[in-house]
């Protein structure tokens, strides 16, 4: 563990929201990261104690069993989770921004006081499902075609790649309404684990993050009610958009949470290990290491923490968003990479716990839009305002 | 019955302790504090009491600096109906002394009249173990220390002490001093919704000369140690190799 860090100004709730995090997070989850990670199976029991300690609506109103708090606190959840096991941090990412938020911020009355209690107190796992085998960054390419009957929609096609997949009762969906209108034919769906013709392929064998559970969705004549629309026909992509640049924010706090969690493993060895007679925290070039991925951490929490007080200020911008994620993330890889090159042989062996870090890691620049589609987004946008 | 439980704030355990450079104590400057971890199981046996009807009110009390305010919203988060700050001293390197702490402490028990006062059984900070006891002595309480299981019936508690040659059960009258142990209970995490509940439960502030209570230390540090570095161990091939180093050490 490694404590000895700057302190930012978060504020007294998300202070006490951190501590309890953290200390919840080292003490019940860090001892699994290791056996999630090797066994690929997520622990479903977490479901529940996080609904309990109140995690899993921290950005939902208190009327639909949430925490009422900010996109801040969010972000220090995840940071925290991550720092003691990334793929659970990614589960819980998605189930509580990717899920319950998008229901939050674009559901009914009805929608919300129907699906937000059981998600909130972790009876139920939620996901979201938006890419498919054909569709990844270019989304607006999917296939899965909702058609309208006289009082439902019928969904036939698949999506891949869905994380929580195996295990969620109830799942954001996105579906052409309209094959032909483009990214106007597209809308948003709440659809529920236990409709018929809804399955989904066993969890994926990955190279990191194992243990969030991604799997396929199978979608065969499934009949979803009017009811179950999320937003308006027609309007998902403004939903899918809005919602990812707030994912993008809180997905970012698993890249801040890796570094933490780096830094964690790799400070005792530095004082511990010992070459040439001292400890090899004496000498200079692994310090430079420390220092570089201290001064990464802090650099990328300042920017991620500030773009989230713009979230719940409501003048996030989607260059932003893009931004802070593209840096923790692409930063937590760099970081990873050090931590291993910093234990040496220690950190090379298959259980090392940079090891786990470093393949975690990696998804941060693919997953939530891959650093390409990021950064093609922030030229858009600042290139759009100059054009 | 009221149930008081005096909390500490303290280094956090998972803080590598640092010995200032003059010797003088511990550099607690930008450390991480917390609880000290025996009070809190015993804010948590204080709360399951409450939730077996056993009690009606949970006050949790700390004396020291005035940031010990954060390690009573932690109390009051976990389940304390209200707490008292009694601000103590300015200084986070200033020590209180535990006859000082029961003295402010008893005062606040004549205030408040709880059944039972529900203490650590110690400090992690300073290790003294005595505060629970000078309490029961002041007021003339009954005490039961080192608690690792407590069962109370009508006005007396029949209290499992965990002592050196193993368990050992007694009973005492209420009103009570009962300091606690490691294995009494695993306290709960405060959820998000009481954390943000604690902020709106009441803290009242008071200063130890509100109490009459002179603070100053009447022991002296004389010098302040890092403890000594552990030797390397030695791996051995075989028992009979072991049973060599034992002798040529001069343990058997």
């Amino acid at each position: 563990m490694f404590n000895a860090v700057m302190s930012f100004d978060l504020g007294e709730d998300v202070n006490a929201l951190r501590e309890m995090v953290h200390r919840w997070a080292q003490e019940r989850i860090k001892p699994m990261a290791a056996e999630i990670d090797s066994t690929n199976a997520f622990p479903n029991e977490l479901w529940k104690e996080m609904g309990d300690l109140g995690l899993l609506g921290i950005t939902t109103p208190e009327e639909y069993g949430g925490s009422g708090m900010s996109y801040l606190a969010h972000v220090i959840a995840v940071e925290e989770i991550a720092r003691a096991s990334a793929s659970v941090s990614l589960s819980y990412g998605a189930h509580s921004n990717l899920c319950v938020n998008q229901i939050k911020l674009n559901g009914s009355e009805e929608q919300k006081r129907q699906y937000l209690p059981g998600l909130i107190s972790g009876e139920h796992v939620g996901a979201l499902a938006m890419s498919e085998p054909g569709a990844g960054s270019d989304v607006v390419s999917m296939k899965l075609r909702a058609e309208k009957r006289n009082d439902h929609y019928r969904l036939n096609g698949n999506k891949y790649w869905i994380t929580n997949g195996p295990d969620a009762d109830t799942l954001v969906v996105y579906a052409k309404t309209d094959p032909d209108a483009g990214s106007k034919g597209i809308t948003a769906f709440i659809v529920e684990k236990s409709m018929k013709g809804f399955s989904t392929s066993p969890h994926f064998d990955k190279l990191g993050m194992r243990g969030s559970n991604t799997a396929e969705l199978i979608f065969d004549d499934v009949e979803v009610p009017f009811d179950n629309v999320l937003g308006e026909e027609g309007k998902g992509v403004r939903v899918l958009m809005s919602g990812l640049d707030y994912e993008r924010v809180v997905l970012a706090g698993i890249g801040t949470g890796i570094m933490a969690a780096c830094l964690d493993e790799i400070m005792p060895y530095m004082a511990e290990r010992k070459q040439f007679g001292q400890p090899i925290g004496n000498f200079q070039l692994m310090q430079g290491k420390i220092a570089d991925i201290y001064t990464k951490m802090n650099s990328a929490r300042a920017y991620v923490y500030e773009v989230a007080k713009s979230c719940d200020r409501g003048t996030v911008t989607r260059q932003d968003a893009a931004a802070c994620c593209l840096y923790a993330s692409e930063e937590a890889m760099v970081v990873a990479h050090q931590a291993v090159q910093a234990m040496g042989g220690a950190g090379f062996l298959a259980d090392a716990p940079v090891a786990r870090i470093f393949r975690d890691a990696k998804l941060m620049e693919i997953g939530a839009g891959t650093s390409e589609i990021r950064r093609m987004l922030i030229g858009r946008e600042l290139m759009g305002a100059m054009l | 019955m009221k149930v008081l439980v005096p909390v500490k704030r303290v280094i956090d355990y998972n803080v590598k302790v640092r010995v200032k450079a003059d010797g003088s104590g511990v550099d607690l400057a930008n450390v991480k504090m917390s609880m000290n971890p025996f009070d809190e199981i015993a804010v948590e046996e204080a709360i399951r009491l409450k939730e077996a009807g056993k009690a009606e009110e949970i006050i949790a009390v700390s004396i020291g600096v005035k940031q010990s305010q954060e390690t009573l919203r932690t109390a009051l988060a976990m389940g304390a109906d209200r707490a008292i700050l009694v601000v103590a001293a300015d200084d986070v390197h200033q020590d209180i002394e535990p006859l000082a702490v029961a003295k402010i402490l008893a005062k606040v028990v004549e205030e408040e009249q709880p059944g039972l006062v529900l203490c650590g059984k110690q400090a992690i900070d300073n290790d003294m173990n005595a505060t629970g006891q000078m309490l029961s002595a002041l007021m003339g309480w009954s005490q039961a220390t080192f608690a690792s299981k407590l069962e109370i019936e009508g006005d007396s508690a029949k209290v499992t002490r965990e002592v050196d040659g193993g368990l050992q059960t007694i009973e005492v009258k209420m009103p009570a001093v009962v300091t606690v142990d490691l294995r009494l209970n695993e306290p709960r995490y405060a959820s998000l919704p009481n954390i943000m509940k604690a902020k709106k439960k009441p803290l009242d502030e008071k200063t130890a000369a509100d109490y009459g209570v002179d603070v100053t230390p009447r022991l002296e540090i004389v010098k302040t140690d890092e403890p000594a570095a552990r030797e390397a161990g030695e791996i051995v091939g075989s028992v009979d190799e072991l049973v060599a180093k034992l002798k040529e050490a001069g343990a058997v």
